[in-house]
């Protein structure tokens, strides 16, 4: 082990550390009356090498890297274009199209969502499938398959014993989903959108699981429903806008129609694209939330 | 240096992005590297966003009754990416988080060298 | 101009705050900050949807995730970062 650690360089040293090979060992305390010269010189190497010595080394080469690196970068934004400026090369002809055509082609005045749903919506359906995807490698990582449960985890069944805390969550929660309604609804005409109103009823929910104990919310809300929401609404996203894909960019024009515009049912497909996205974030971050707590949702 | 005053949120988000990554190299607990992680993510949108910002222009919301021109809004792209960024991120941590969860169920620490050093010690074994 | 110099200030001492200190849960909590510091931010670049979205989804699952983990690892007490 010694004749081992002896022929090794410190560039190899080095090469295994970055590697992540070589554990960082302490040295081990020797008693200083029995060495001899051969014994020293490897206690020597074995302090250049021990864990103090190494994190100090670590600690001052981390962050002169990092100074190194945060100086080339801020170098290259002293010469980037002024920041505000209107003839900045991103604001391109694409931006113009989206802004100066996009009510008239979308019927959504939020250009933004009109983007991320409309011009783009492929995206945002990878998008909606990596959030399954994660909910799912969660669900393979926590999900427990033997039915008894720990002290820890029965706390998380149990009632709120607050009163005020109680009762102000149970006014709130209803609250929470009729705001997320709200913003996943005018999405396309106002700031917000699937994401934004998904993640705000995921919160109503995980509060009333809260203070009301999980299995209240197993009543209504159990792992196939959670499946089923999530998969009903990817399948929906994927057919409305495959169909437009295959009908060559077209959208349904005769089964959704545009509306006009600045009302609530404009838009055309970007208000059910709208739901589904917030059914899909609604459902993720609930299954987040109670896979984390009690491994089962 | 000059420039640096004027480009004052791209510096910002730089340097934020240097934090983030000597954080995710320095600290050995797992979850503070996890939360070096989401500090670099922001810094990287902060970059995005500032980079559509103009000045003296409003968010790409069309206004009621007026004609859209482009000389009236900000650049809609960088939000819409930005959009997309924050909610993988999300998902990208809690996917992270669980896996934090796991290692420790089976080695008891969430320091990684110590890590390191138990799943060695089970090689061998 | 000067508000929007102070948060991005608040920004980079968070940051730097959330690496030097020891304690998980105070790391925990000045993240928060940083993403609710960040969301304001949001609005000054004239962009409120990502606002609405940080909100929402940086600060309030993000952070949930973070203290379930700090609580399933036995971290919640205040135990060192050693």
């Amino acid at each position: 082990m010694i004749n081992e650690k002896k022929e090794k360089s410190k560039w190899q040293h080095f090469v295994d550390w970055v590697n992540g090979e070589e554990a960082i060992e302490r040295p081990k305390k020797i008693s200083l009356q029995k060495i001899n010269k051969k014994k020293l010189i490897i206690l020597i190497r074995k302090y250049i090498w021990s864990r103090r010595k190494k994190t100090a080394l670590h600690l001052i080469m981390c962050t002169f890297a990092c100074m190194v690196f945060i100086g080339i970068l801020l170098h290259t934004v002293s010469t980037l274009p002024y920041f505000g400026g209107s003839t900045n090369p991103a604001s391109n002809e694409v931006v113009e199209r989206y802004i100066e055509s996009g009510v008239e082609e979308t019927g959504a005045s939020n250009i933004v969502t009109a983007m991320i749903l409309e011009y783009r919506a492929f995206d945002t359906f990878g998008e909606s499938c990596i959030l399954f995807l994660a909910v799912i490698c969660v669900v393979m990582l926590l999900k427990k398959d033997a039915a008894e449960e720990t002290e820890e985890e029965k706390a998380f069944d149990q009632e709120e014993e607050n009163v005020i805390l109680k009762k102000v969550a149970n006014i709130l929660t209803p609250l929470l989903f009729l705001f997320g309604c709200y913003v996943i609804l005018n999405g396309h005409i106002s700031p917000g959108g699937g994401f934004s109103g998904g993640a705000i009823m995921g919160a109503g929910l995980i509060l009333y699981a809260c203070v009301n104990g999980q299995k209240s919310v197993q009543r209504f809300f159990t792992y196939k429903t959670f499946l089923r929401i999530n998969v009903i609404s990817l399948l929906a996203y994927g057919i409305l806008k495959g169909y437009s894909f295959f009908a060559g960019a077209n959208h349904l024009p005769d089964v959704i129609p545009k509306g006009t515009g600045w009302d609530l049912l404009s838009g055309g497909l970007i208000l059910p694209l709208n739901i589904c996205v917030g059914m899909i974030v609604m459902c993720t971050v609930y299954g987040f939330y109670a896979l984390f707590t009690k491994g089962d949702i | 240096m000059s420039n640096l005053m004027t480009n004052y949120y791209e510096a910002a988000a730089v340097i934020l992005f240097g934090i983030g990554f000597m954080n995710l190299l320095l600290a050995k607990n797992l979850i503070k590297k996890f939360i070096g992680l989401n500090i670099m993510d922001t810094a990287v949108y902060l970059f995005l966003a500032a980079k559509g910002y103009i000045t003296a222009r409003a968010a790409p919301i069309i206004a009621q009754g007026t004609a859209a021109r482009v000389e009236d809004y900000i650049n809609p792209v960088p939000s819409g990416l930005v959009l997309t960024g924050i909610v993988v991120s999300v998902s990208v941590t809690a996917f992270s988080l669980a896996l934090v969860q796991r290692l420790y169920k089976h080695y008891g620490s969430l320091d990684l060298d110590e890590i390191m050093k138990k799943a060695k010690k089970e090689e061998k074994v | 101009m000067l508000i929007e110099n102070l948060l991005l200030l608040f920004l980079i001492v968070c940051a730097i705050l959330v690496s030097i200190t020891k304690r998980l849960l105070r790391a925990v909590i000045l993240f928060t900050a940083y993403s609710v510091v960040l969301s304001i931010i949001w609005i000054f670049l004239q962009a409120p949807d990502l606002a609405i979205t940080e909100a929402a989804v940086g600060t309030g699952v993000t952070t949930i995730l973070f203290f379930l983990t700090l609580k399933k690892v036995n971290e919640i007490k205040g135990t060192d970062d050693k």
